[in-house]
């Protein structure tokens, strides 16, 4: 039974004199504060926290644990994020001292199995792109976008070429525009073809000497293989312009189709999708990057060197474009995709691509009757079918399949993504899913076709709310606890 | 493969359904001339006790900071973690979990968010914080980023050298491409003097940067350098170290416009320099500028009280390329860490933390300068770090004997400040004892081991 009081508010529970957490007395001689500190800096009361025992620390997480879905306890038919089983294995490892207790400014030579490590990674990453040098620096997706996007800047400004325009897909990712905005390059979108694929006319139409990047998805977020990949790394770097890869959905051809093969300057890859990266409700992730050999002066810095038989950090590299953040990078996920890359090999990685994409088709072909799928009948990794014909025959959206889905124990799937598919809804099984779940899931989505609309506006029932008021939380924004109840806590001395 | 369920009679039966022969029609898709007709040339798959022992020998090969006694900080710090961290934020619900789009199914993850803004808000004493950024350096990047836009001055930023170079180098190549002017001022007293930063400063500055705590581990003049940015116009943005905030005065209460911090310190492993945590705290005027996703409160349709992600139309899914960053993933597993790190030290363990960090780095520089081979170049305050001066300008070679000795005894600041190649940079949280502080004291203050074992 789930316990009410979950969602008691943590500043809530506090109670003067609460303790949590004790301290050894302090062994060195004390000196007053005043006369290492001058006053001016000190703050007057201790900061408003909240007093709390461990039990109370304990009990409240716990509890608000379990109101998550999450994939060790639920299916998540999720497209575009790929959320996947994660091995265990890999958290059990990732946690050995040797590998989680490294100050990152430690001598080198402290550091050569953590080195050796990366610098493996460098190069399995290297050939699953098909591009040879890598930067395991960027701490998610976006970053790596961003990264590359500065990279080609640096590419450009050293030819002496002016160019200012980054393209994408009208279907492409959010963060494809935002990251060439937030990079300094004026984004353009081009029109994708009502199978999803890059409008070639448009693209022409588009491309000129002020284009610096064509940013493609591929498979595209419609689950598409593009058809015409090769014609369209012709035109761009004909145009004198570099093919960034959005590598969201690679987890589709490891090992089937690389992108430095099919004309791709640049990728990142996103390992917590397509190397099992633990989600943890939003990250951390890490977006690790591949470019050809032309762009590999500007990787920044540092990367893993080998000089004979030991690695350093190499930072002594003049046309890098500088650090993208601090230190390395988000190692402990590095290390989780180097596990799940070794865990699998070359057969391990192949079986993946054809597991997440057998998955896929086969939950298409079994939906496809009820929820047409407007690009066809075959997808790769993933589908987007529409909830069009519903909406119009019933007034059932895909928002209230979505919702819906949650009282049955699934989580939603993403809706209303990619905007050019009317009621999206982006199905994504993965490869860790049974051919039981995915009969279990399609029987439910027929099922929920069935009940009455009302019933489906009202969902979900069985969650522990139900339909939040968005509206009011962004107009009327309450974005902390008030100051009341365990605030202006006094000082004592 | 033990990660797929699918057995060669199920794959039969699905590729029946879909109505084609094989696993590789399934591909039909992709161009032949662009499929891959090898295999990929990585090693082949380990069994998991195979891939044990090869990572315990990679490990191995590494030198835990925990074996030796570790004085290094410079951003990154070896404070102590409660096991109840570890405990809650392992629990798969948190740690398998989805970002909570779906409020309904993610109301754990989003309360949780909430109390993270809340303890970060309180701890800042600032009116609003974000579900977290990537790190330290990208948050101060974001905030410059924010300032610009905010003030409506693109073209100057103001910072000093003082702030963490790491964050410097980060800003600087965000900037590069954007055609913004940085002056950065120099701190050769170890912090920024208000008489350079006035010279600094312009009509068209967006915001002044400063660390605090900063880089060498001192104090700032943060009341009088907010007092000049504002008289331009431009913002305070403060980095600080949130572990400090136990003792310092609130950013809040010297009229800081934006904060951010390295929050590592709050209960997250060093793990090599990342996973980090990006703190950011801002005033509510500017809420809508921040980058990164925001947990609010509203109510569901029963009236019940509840927590979503909100202020989306800021963020890259709903704005585009007119998003107030490119930003998606976040580190909410990290920001879950530090909730529990803060709710366990409550107000009076957060306090005791830094006064141990106090009490203890100001014992440890005054062991390592009684010998008078070491000494302090910079006479500001400090918090937990500070900088060493070596009058012999043998720093790698102590470090280096230092190490020899069981201790990781301080970072060296030459790569980072040729003008302080003969220092390096000490850090003393509250897990050193008097024993380690001693050790370090023997080890490094007395000389080389060589001029140790003349004197034994």
């Amino acid at each position: 039974m789930r316990n009410t009081r979950a969602t008691q508010p943590l500043f809530d529970m506090s109670k003067p004199g609460r303790r949590a957490t004790q301290f050894p007395e302090c062994d060195v001689p004390v000196v007053p504060i005043t006369k290492l500190l001058p006053a001016s800096a000190l703050a007057t009361a201790a900061p408003a926290l909240p007093e709390l025992g461990e039990p109370d620390v304990v009990r409240h997480f716990t509890n608000l644990s379990t109101l998550n879905m999450s994939v060790d306890t639920h299916f998540y038919p999720l497209g575009s994020c790929t959320m996947k089983h994660n091995p265990k294995r890999n958290e059990r490892l990732a946690s050995l001292p040797g590998l989680l207790d490294l100050h990152p400014l430690q001598p080198a030579e402290s550091l050569q199995g953590m080195l050796a490590l990366l610098f493996e990674l460098q190069e399995m990453l290297g050939e699953i792109a098909g591009l040879p040098a890598v930067s395991l620096q960027p701490a998610a997706g976006a970053h790596g976008e961003l990264t590359s996007l500065l990279m080609a800047a640096a590419y450009f400004r050293e030819r002496g070429a002016k160019r200012i325009k980054v393209l994408a897909p009208d279907s492409a990712h959010g963060t494809n525009p935002a990251s060439a905005a937030v990079a300094g390059f004026e984004p353009v979108a081009v029109k994708s073809t009502p199978q999803g694929f890059v409008d070639l006319e448009d693209l022409q139409s588009k491309l000129d000497e002020h284009t610096a990047v064509f940013m493609i998805t591929n498979p595209n977020t419609l689950g598409m293989y593009d058809p015409n990949m090769r014609r369209i790394a012709e035109l761009v770097h004909a145009a004198g312009g570099l093919i960034y890869l959005d590598g969201a959905n690679m987890n589709a051809i490891l090992g089937i189709s690389r992108p430095g093969d099919f004309g791709a300057d640049m990728m990142h890859f996103n390992c917590h999708k397509t190397f099992s990266g633990p989600h943890g409700s939003g990250g951390p992730g890490a977006g690790p990057i591949a470019v050809t050999e032309a762009l590999a002066p500007f990787l920044p810095v540092p990367i893993v060197a080998r000089d004979g038989d030991g690695y350093r950090l190499a930072s002594d590299r003049p046309q890098s474009i500088g650090r993208v953040r601090s230190f390395f990078g988000n190692v402990g996920i590095l290390v989780r995709a180097y596990l799940y890359i070794r865990s699998h090999g070359p057969d391990g990685l192949r079986r993946v691509s054809e597991n997440a994409v057998l998955n896929a088709n086969y939950l298409l072909a079994r939906v496809k009757h009820i929820f047409p799928v407007p690009q066809g009948d075959r997808c790769m990794h993933e589908f987007v079918a529409s909830a069009a014909k519903l909406k119009t025959d019933k007034n059932i959206s895909a928002m209230d399949i979505a919702k819906r889905l949650l009282d049955y124990g699934y989580h939603a799937p993403t809706v209303y993504f990619p905007p050019i598919v009317r009621e999206a809804l982006m199905i994504e099984p993965t490869e860790t899913e049974s051919k039981e779940t995915l009969d279990a899931f399609a029987e439910t989505l027929f099922r929920i076709t069935e009940e009455p609309a009302d019933l489906l506006h009202e969902a979900p029932h069985t969650t522990p709310i139900s339909r939040p008021d968005e509206v009011r939380a962004a107009r009327q924004p309450i974005m902390v606890a008030p100051p009341a109840g365990g605030s202006n806590v006094t000082r004592g001395e | 493969m033990p990660f797929l369920l699918n057995t060669a009679e199920d794959q039969q039966a699905m590729l029946a359904a879909i109505g084609v022969g094989s696993l590789d029609e399934l591909f039909a898709m992709v161009p032949g001339d662009l499929r891959l007709a090898r295999d990929l040339a990585i090693p082949p798959a380990l069994t998991e006790m195979a891939l044990t022992a090869h990572v315990q020998a990679l490990a191995r090969q590494n030198v835990p900071a925990g074996e030796k006694v570790c004085f290094l900080g410079g951003g990154s710090y070896d404070h102590f973690i409660p096991a109840v961290v570890d405990a809650i934020a392992g629990r798969a619900e948190f740690y398998t979990s989805y970002t909570p789009y779906q409020a309904e199914a993610s109301q754990g993850n989003l309360q949780a968010f909430f109390e993270y803004q809340s303890l970060i808000s309180r701890l800042t004493g600032m009116d609003v914080a974000n579900a977290s950024l990537y790190d330290g350096a990208t948050a101060a990047t974001e905030a410059v980023l924010m300032s610009m836009s905010a003030t409506g001055r693109p073209r100057h930023v103001v910072t000093a050298a003082s702030v963490h170079p790491e964050y410097r180098a980060t800003l600087a190549a965000y900037l590069r491409n954007l055609d913004v002017e940085v002056t950065t001022v120099g701190t050769p007293s170890g912090g920024i003097s208000p008489q350079d930063l006035v010279a600094a400063v312009r009509e068209d500055t967006a915001c002044v940067l400063v660390q605090h705590p900063n880089f060498f581990g001192c104090l700032e003049d943060v009341e009088k350098l907010a007092q000049i940015a504002h008289d331009k116009g431009a913002m305070f943005v403060v980095a600080v170290d949130p572990i400090s905030l136990g003792l310092l005065k609130r950013p809040g209460d010297y009229d800081a416009d934006i904060v951010v911090a390295e929050g590592q310190s709050l209960g997250n492993p060093l793990s090599f320099g990342g996973p980090y945590l990006g703190i950011m705290a801002c005033r509510e005027r500017l809420v809508r500028r921040m980058p990164g996703r925001i947990a609010g409160q509203t109510v569901d349709r029963r009236g019940k009280r509840c927590w979503v992600l909100t202020l989306q139309t800021r963020e890259q899914h709903i704005r585009r390329e007119k998003a107030t960053s490119n930003i998606c993933t976040n580190q909410g597993l990290l920001a879950l860490r530090a909730t529990v790190y803060l709710a366990l030290l409550g107000p009076h363990g957060l306090r005791e933390t830094a006064e141990l960090c106090l009490q203890k780095s100001h014992y440890a520089a005054a062991r390592l300068t009684a010998g008078g081979r070491l000494s302090l170049p910079f006479e500001r305050p400090w918090f937990k770090e500070f900088v060493v001066r070596d009058r012999d300008g043998q720093v790698k070679q102590l470090l280096h004997d230092a190490s020899d000795a069981g201790l990781f005894a301080g970072v060296p600041l030459g790569p980072w400040y040729p003008e302080l190649t003969d220092c390096f940079l000490v850090a003393v949280t509250e897990k050193r004892s008097r024993d380690e502080i001693h050790a370090l004291a023997t080890a490094v203050a007395g000389g080389n081991r060589k001029v140790m074992a003349a004197h034994a």
